[in-house]
């Protein structure tokens, strides 16, 4: 019996060890999760735009609807109790999920001191400083599961009583209202960026970020028009062309696109690679936001007729049944794939489609306009209240999203479509692109930039997003019918923002 | 004077305090506060920038909790499921190599052994779980291997079945899992008197009727306290199925344990009913630890009453 009991003992001892252990698991996973979500670029890097006029942004209800869009109002910023310390005047701290902002800040700022920095391109030093001697500190969370929002409200929210200030933070179109019209941010106008300074960035790139008072609070150096990027060797066999403009016109609406997913799906092709790649296309085109102003969820038409369009697509098996941002959607891409084509905007173009194709597929691949106009993700720069760099950040506002130089400099060399009218437009009359096969795609985005409307983004969309498109998951796969996976929507979304209802 | 006898007794409350100020600190006070936070309404609104109560609400959130559509059945039958699917081979690897190992006629070097044996629980359950997901994963080696040997040109989902994925789940919690049981079943048999092994042989018992008439009943006790363990354990499974499912959301959330629920209401910062469906885990670990106490302390004077009888 003592034996026992010593080895009761032990053996509880080892489980409260690994009880400890097994915790430190935990968190350890959520990070490793979500890494995998954000590898690419912006993982959930989204937005839902819409077609009515509203460009303000902060008109009120919507034509005859009977529960307009929901308008937050603008919460008043909180005093700063504490002023920021010595140290922390010396530091530049910045919030963020990924390293695109940070590549662009070391290639293209021009105060940032590569040599300080033992920036040579790829590799970087452990500490990062301006050529004024203000260290860069980059505070990266993950963007999945929300991890990246928790960590910046938290430290937000401290930021008045502490004195190690956080000075920016970026944000993304799915979320940019909530810190926007949240008390936590100092609006562009008080860092001296004036109109004229921003004249030449794109509307709705500026709406977005305009709280509910008509107030600027961030800035982005990059529009994100999407388009549908198709393999040209795939068009050559199967539509007998691999020409922009002739396959924009067998793709032009989704009948047609209908059409030309079954002649792959003949030719041994998948038309998508997966339930979610035309999400965006549906989402960007919806009649009213997410959320009304009685605080309920509206699933909007549109995002219905995506359902239906992704449910044939899975059942004819025009698509390869992959998830946004999986291995196999990754793969997809490359040589080894037999997908015809991605939506993607901009920066999934030029950042994830050119990482994932491989130095096979350089050249290979083509965009055209596809059946509908929409848009996808973008990031934006905003001050936090209570900086103690205002000078410092504004300059970097300034260079990144107002300087016509740089901005050329930023597509030439990237590709990224960058926030300024007039440098897009002469950019495009002679841009050819290698990677799309000598092929100018600037032309394209500029002409479908002017008209991205994102009058119907919301402060609870990122959430929203992820919820409807994992609860039709199950109805694409066959295992639930489709009000089933309505319904478990509306509860996952309820668990998510316990104060929102659903419409009836 | 009266030095007549020295009480070491002191020490020993002096060495269990450790213990007990790390209860109150990290168990005993977070666990009152659960109780008192799944009372009120308390978690943040506009996307985690509000804080909208704490109000007290009674038990509005228990009762949303065991609200059908809630489905709080569906997460504790989920959890059970997983955990039997991977019990039921941990058990039955652990005793078979148990009594191999423990088996003097078979002379086995097993340091070797348990030690590899051992090795998968080293690994993080979450390391484990993003294996097997990258090699079941639609363009995984299983599904290479299973596509070479079937002659399919499609892969097998895995993870878009209910059973498929539910096993996957299993088969990680088995491989983490067995090793630590066989060796504790190990120590349980090796503390079992030889001689009734060895009196046994002579009387000319097959290694079959000494595992089922000896080994079996004598280790008992130890075999109920890895079921209960294990079941406790199970109750809280987190890590693996949360990355091979994907946050639980994969097919109509039926590998969605209840502590996998219980994270999605942090999402928000939910505090009351995070707080009500915490207190409902505990209830029940607690049932479970109770009916185990009451039955390894009732066999004893059970036993006696029966061999009264028999007499």
């Amino acid at each position: 019996m003592a034996n026992l009991k010593k080895l009761l003992a032990g053996a509880m001892a080892l489980c409260m060890a690994g009880a400890m252990f097994a915790s430190c698991g935990n968190t350890e996973e959520g990070g490793s999760d979500s890494k995998s979500n954000t590898t690419n670029n912006a993982g959930t890097n989204d937005n839902k735009g819409g077609e009515d006029g509203g460009n303000g942004g902060e008109d009120g209800g919507n034509g005859g609807d009977a529960a307009g869009d929901l308008k937050e109002d603008k919460l008043p910023n909180v005093p700063q109790n504490v002023e920021g310390s010595e140290a922390s005047k010396k530091v530049l701290k910045i919030y963020t999920w990924n390293d695109e902002f940070k590549s662009r800040l070391r290639d293209f700022y021009p105060e940032y001191d590569k040599e300080a920095s033992g920036y040579d391109g790829e590799k970087v030093g452990e500490h990062e400083y301006l050529k004024d001697g203000t260290e860069i500190v980059w505070v990266t969370t993950p963007n999945a599961d929300n991890a990246y929002q928790n960590k910046l409200d938290e430290d937000l929210k401290a930021q008045a009583d502490s004195d190690d200030k956080i000075d920016m933070f970026l944000v993304e179109a799915d979320y940019a209202l909530k810190y926007v019209n949240g008390p936590y941010v100092k609006p562009v106008a008080d860092l001296g960026l004036t109109d004229a300074d921003l004249a030449d960035q794109y509307q709705y790139t500026k709406d977005i970020v305009t709280d509910s008072n008509g107030v600027l609070e961030g800035v982005s150096w990059q529009a994100t028009p999407g388009l549908f990027a198709y393999r040209r060797d795939i068009a050559k066999e199967v539509l007998g062309t691999d020409d922009p403009t002739e396959v924009q016109a067998q793709l032009s609406d989704w009948d047609k696109f209908n059409e030309v997913a079954k002649k792959m799906k003949d030719a041994g092709y998948f038309m998508l690679s997966g339930y979610d790649d035309a999400y965006r296309t549906f989402s960007n085109n919806v009649s009213h936001a997410w959320v009304n102003n009685k605080m309920q969820i509206v699933v909007d038409d549109n995002l219905m007729k995506w359902v239906d369009q992704t449910k044939e697509y899975s059942d004819k098996g025009y698509n390869n049944g992959t998830s946004l941002w999986d291995d196999q959607w990754n793969a997809d891409q490359s040589s080894a794939g037999k997908v015809f084509g991605f939506f993607y905007s901009t920066w999934g173009i030029n950042f994830t489609l050119a990482g994932n194709a491989g130095d096979d597929l350089q050249g290979q691949y083509a965009v055209c306009e596809g059946p509908q106009a929409y848009y996808w993700g973008g990031t934006w720069m905003c001050a936090a209240d209570g900086t103690d760099n205002p000078e410092t950040v504004a300059d970097i506002m300034k260079a990144l999203t107002c300087n016509k130089d740089i901005m050329l400099d930023i597509t030439k060399k990237t590709q990224d479509y960058t926030n300024n009218k007039s440098a897009m437009e002469e950019l495009a009359k002679d841009f050819s692109s290698d990677f799309l096969g000598g092929q100018n795609h600037i032309a394209l985005f500029t002409k479908a930039a002017p008209n991205i409307d994102a009058s119907k983004a919301g402060p609870y969309d990122q959430g929203l997003n992820e919820s409807f498109q994992a609860a039709f998951k199950d109805y694409f796969l066959g295992s639930v019918d489709k009000d089933t996976a309505l319904q478990n929507f509306y509860k996952a979304a309820q668990e998510k923002y316990p104060e929102l209802t659903v419409a009836e | 004077m009266k030095h007549k006898s020295i009480s070491y007794a002191k020490w020993g409350y002096i060495f269990i305090i450790p213990f007990f100020v790390a209860f109150i600190l990290f168990n005993l006070i977070p666990l009152v506060s659960t109780f008192y936070n799944s009372l009120f309404e308390n978690y943040l609104g506009r996307g985690g920038l509000v804080q909208v109560g704490p109000n007290f609400i009674g038990l509005d959130n228990f009762k949303t909790m065991f609200a059908p559509e809630t489905e709080l059945g569906k997460y504790f039958g989920n959890t059970f499921i997983l955990w039997i699917l991977g019990f039921i081979p941990q058990i039955f690897f652990s005793l078979l190599f148990a009594s191999w190992f423990t088996d003097l006629r078979m002379k086995l070097k097993t340091g070797a052994y348990k030690v590899i044996f051992y090795l998968p629980n080293v690994i993080m359950a979450a390391a484990m779980g993003m294996l097997f997901y990258t090699m079941f994963a639609q363009n995984g080696p299983i599904n290479s291997i299973y596509m070479s040997i079937t002659g399919k040109d499609s892969p097998y989902m895995f993870f878009d079945n209910v059973w498929s994925q539910r096993s996957v789940i299993a088969i990680i919690n088995f491989l983490m899992w067995y090793g630590n049981t066989t060796i504790m079943l190990m120590a349980a048999i090796n503390g079992v008197d030889p001689s009734l092994y060895e009196s046994a042989q002579i009387d000319g018992a097959t290694p079959s009727q000494t595992f089922w008439k000896i080994t079996l009943p004598l280790i008992r006790p130890i075999l109920l306290y890895v079921l209960i363990t294990s079941l406790i354990g199970g109750l809280q499974m987190y890590d693996v199925p949360q990355i091979i499912t994907k946050n639980g959301e994969q097919v109509q959330r039926t590998s969605m344990t209840v502590v996998m629920y219980l994270q999605k209401h942090l999402y928000s910062k939910n505090y009351g009913m995070a707080g009500a469906l915490s207190v409902i885990l505990f209830v029940v670990a607690a049932v479970l630890s109770l009916v185990v106490f009451y039955v390894t302390t009732e066999r004893e004077p059970k036993k006696k009453v029966k061999k009264g009888g028999i007499k």
